[in-house]
């Protein structure tokens, strides 16, 4: 089965979603991939516990009413086989999907921290917790420690309390005057930020950070540095992420150039390549706000409305401001480093300690060496930790782009180039 | 050491070769000093199979006398090597093939080497993930697998060796020339840096062959032997153009690893998708379970070739100083103790544990100019 | 509302339950062992981590983003 789109858009999020609705008018033939089942990407999970915005539902909506957008859930990218084809592969089959133009919206994803106990059950990421608890995970009457950094800390204790957890402490490791100066400046931006932000909520504790995660086969406690104290808790959960990081590697597959960490962009949301576009979180965090800017802007750049793609960069910029002022404020602590013990896997998937990665002096050699990052999370969190750790820069991702059956890999064309 | 002289001996490359005969030197006494510019060739990408080939009498020799080094220093390995000696299982899948099967079989018992021909049922008895009518199979009990990496870096932890991150841009027989300016001298060198070495010295013979891998999820208990079809050593081993074979071996964590494939002609290390259906297809065309598995990692690597299969091993004939240990193509693993213990008796000038005369480098380089 | 096969135990959960939550649901949300024998669970909910993977009607799949299905058989990895 080949497919073919002029406009083919990785991701189903605020930005994804945006993009589409901006190319649809144009009628041309719209394609949408995410490995969610349903659209709204990590902001707008669904589900039995979830509860979407008036927005989400109605951006939802309008897509299912455009007939020239397909949306394919469930979808991963695996290959890049010719320059405007992708080998992408579902629950049940894998296909070819040719394109004339691409946009990518891949999103960020929480950068998770090695720490002694992280691997026990019950340990999470903060916006992962969030997103179970969406899906349905039961933590009524669950004991709820958040920790690690940003905004989404709040968003994820607001989420577990409205289905019964108790949340027993919000642990921002960023200073009371780095979150104060930020929440100060909030008042610029529209009330729905405000809801979601309470510093006045009596579990927060800035300058506060997670020691360890105590329990032998699952957690039972926590044990923190709290403003210089040291603090332990029992509780059934640890909800800790340390704020967002942009999901870079496609892109940096198929070529698109990096600045800071991100996918590069114009004014257009053009990258370098061209025909291929990017928006949303992966050209650098900014919430929901300036990922619908970035994706009308890439949906309609990529099929020529420049008129409409205009008008969208004064709402972009005001985010961008928003998202700048977010940074800052919650910038990782260099102690933050230190917490792995010897011992502390640092690879998951390959259960790599800490102690076999200090004595290599970049990512190839500590790879080869410990197998770190050979596992089948293809070092998507032990790369984003040991770069935080170490400043070692991952090595770009090869072909499969994610886990994929050999069945799928078996669609590619066997016939060698002319 | 005399004066001037950094080391007894200077080794280029830290690859599994370059490791064994650090390894085989620095136990006899000798001052090693072992460069490697990182570039991770061959060790790092290979499938680190421990296996007897039978091609010819030289190949044989050579990698016999090396699986039984293996097999008798296995319990010196550390768990990171992940030595496992499981096997290999040549497949037969029509009666030419089994006959082929048949006469490596008779040729190995003659040699003293422990296999077993099996037929179709016994071969899906052993392997049951294996397709239904495949003629046969030889089984040879004594080959292995390990984690190549580990091992070369596990044999360079030995007292008397030191190694130094370093590119070496020209060589003038016991002497190196590295990219900082700088010479370094010792009282040998030796050449163990793979496909790299014709950089040194153009006038090797040595080729690189591209080779795709792919390592699946853990799938533990799926596979118990190395699978590798008959065809591998007629067809693929021997071929110009591109060419795939099945090769499926299991790895300790429960990972199947995925090869064979073999391209001439190329030095671009990216992976290849149509190379990858090929040899993915040909891989299920012996275990069709194999389609349903999850992929989880890809690479390539180069093979060091030369003309006949068989290394360079000895004296460069016409720069006095230097020896080569190269050309090893995919039995590099497998023969390191053997080319080990080859230079070492050369270098000591003592009596080989095996005919040296196949691997000698003036087949290709002409007679010796020096004494 | 879907009902599942959990490690051969039957499992009714609400509609768009993913099998991620259905491990905390019908078991102790354990998804598999690692490589040195420690149990896992889900831990990035979004599909990246591979923690939560399991075999769903006989192929390894990722809990946090396949939907319950009436019917569908799940395997925790032992």
């Amino acid at each position: 089965m080949n497919e073919y789109a002029d406009i083919l858009i990785i991701g189903a999020g605020p930005a994804g979603m945006a993009a589409a609705l901006a190319a649809a008018p144009s009628g041309a033939r719209i394609v949408m991939l995410d490995d969610n089942p349903l659209a709204g990407g990590q902001i707008w999970r669904d589900g039995p516990q979830a509860s979407l915005p008036v927005q989400a539902r109605q951006l939802r909506e309008r897509l299912q009413s455009h007939t020239n957008i397909r949306h394919h859930a469930g979808t991963r990218v695996i290959a890049h086989p010719g320059p405007k084809q992708l080998l992408v592969e579902d629950d049940d089959h894998g296909w070819l999907i040719s394109y004339d133009k691409l946009i990518l919206c891949t999103g960020a994803r929480e950068l998770l921290l090695p720490f002694p106990g992280w691997t026990l059950p019950g340990v999470t990421g903060a916006g992962g917790l969030q997103a179970l608890i969406k899906s349905g995970l039961p933590v009524r009457d669950e004991r709820v420690v958040i920790a690690g950094s940003g905004p989404l800390l709040l968003a994820c204790a607001a989420t577990a309390k409205k289905h019964g957890a108790t949340v027993l402490r919000i642990v921002e490791q960023a200073s009371l005057t780095s979150v104060a100066g930020f929440a100060a400046q909030l008042p610029r931006w529209p009330a729905k930020w405000l809801q979601s932000f309470s510093l006045f909520n009596r579990h927060y504790r800035a300058a506060t950070h997670v020691i360890a995660a105590l329990g032998t086969d699952r957690l039972e406690g926590v044990r923190l540095q709290q403003q210089g104290k040291i603090v332990e808790l029992e509780c059934d959960r640890l909800a800790c992420g340390f704020g967002l990081i942009p999901n870079i590697q496609l892109g940096q597959a198929l070529g698109y150039a990096i600045e800071g960490q991100a996918l590069a962009v114009d004014t257009w949301q053009a990258s370098n390549r061209a025909d291929h576009y990017a928006a949303g979180e992966c050209t650098g965090f900014g919430g929901s706000e300036l990922s619908l800017a970035e994706g009308a802007i890439a949906g309609y750049s990529a099929v020529g409305d420049v008129e409409q793609a205009r008008q969208w960069w004064p709402r972009r910029a005001r985010w961008q401001g928003f998202a700048k002022a977010l940074n800052q404020a919650f910038t990782l602590e260099p102690h933050l480093k230190s917490l792995a013990r010897p011992e502390t896997l640092v690879c998951r998937c390959e259960d790599v300690p800490y102690a076999a990665l200090t004595e290599h002096s970049d990512w190839r050699a500590a790879k080869l060496a410990s197998r770190c990052g050979m596992g089948a999370c293809q070092g998507r969190v032990c790369g984003a930790a040991v770069e935080h750790l170490f400043g070692w820069q991952p090595s770009a991702l090869r072909p499969p782009y994610s886990p994929a059956r050999i069945e799928t890999l078996m669609c590619l064309d066997d016939t060698p180039p002319a | 050491m005399s004066q001037g002289r950094v080391a007894d001996v200077i080794i280029i490359g830290a690859g599994i070769i370059g490791a064994a005969c650090a390894q085989a030197l620095a136990r006899r006494g000798l001052q090693v000093l072992v460069l490697d510019a990182g570039l991770h060739n061959a060790t790092a990408a290979g499938m680190g199979h421990l296996l007897v080939l039978d091609d010819n009498p030289a190949e044989l020799a050579l990698s016999d006398y090396s699986l039984q080094r293996w097999r008798k220093h296995a319990p010196d390995l550390p768990d990171g090597c992940a030595y496992r000696n499981n096997g290999t299982l040549w497949l037969a899948a029509n009666a030419e093939e089994m006959a082929v099967a048949h006469s490596k079989y008779l040729n190995l018992q003659a040699q003293g080497i422990v296999c077993e021909l099996l037929g179709a049922g016994a071969l899906r008895q052993r392997e049951p993930e294996l397709r239904e009518g495949l003629e046969g199979g030889l089984l040879i009990n004594g080959d292995g697998i390990l984690y190549a990496p580990a091992t070369a870096n596990w044999m360079l932890d030995t007292p008397n060796i030191r190694q130094r991150r370093a590119r070496v841009t020209e060589v003038d027989g016991h002497r190196v020339r590295l990219d900082d300016g700088h010479w370094l001298s010792a009282g040998a060198v030796v050449l163990a840096n793979g496909v790299q070495a014709s950089e040194l010295c153009p006038e090797l013979p040595i080729e690189p062959k591209k080779g795709h891998l792919l390592i699946t999820d853990r799938y533990p208990a799926t596979v118990t032997h190395t699978l590798v079809e008959l065809g591998y050593v007629t067809s693929a081993h021997n071929a110009k153009g591109p060419s795939t074979a099945c090769n499926i071996q299991p790895r300790p964590t429960g990972q199947l690893f995925i090869g064979a494939s073999r391209q001439f002609g190329t030095t671009d290390p990216q992976v290849e998708g149509w190379m990858l259906a090929k040899m993915l297809k040909r891989a299920a065309h012996y275990m069709p379970g194999l389609a349903r598995l999850n992929g989880i990692r890809a690479w390539t690597g180069f093979r060091a070739a030369s003309p006949d299969g068989l290394p360079l091993v000895g004296q460069h004939p016409q720069r006095q100083g230097l020896w080569l240990a190269v050309g090893h193509e995919g039995l590099g693993v497998t023969t390191a103790p053997g080319t080990a213990d080859l230079l070492v008796a050369q270098l000591f000038n003592e009596t080989p544990p095996l005919a040296a005369q196949p691997y000698l480098p003036q087949r290709f380089l002409g007679e010796p100019v020096y004494a | 509302m879907p009902e599942l096969m959990l490690d051969g135990q039957a499992l009714r959960v609400a509609d768009g339950t993913s099998v991620a939550a259905a491990l905390a649901l019908g078991g102790n949300g354990c998804s598999r062992t690692s490589v040195s024998g420690q149990r896992r669970a889900p831990l990035c909910g979004m599909g990246i981590c591979q923690e939560c993977r399991v075999t769903i009607d006989g192929r390894r799949r990722l809990a946090c983003q396949t939907l319950c299905r009436d019917g569908m058989q799940v395997e925790t990895q032992p």
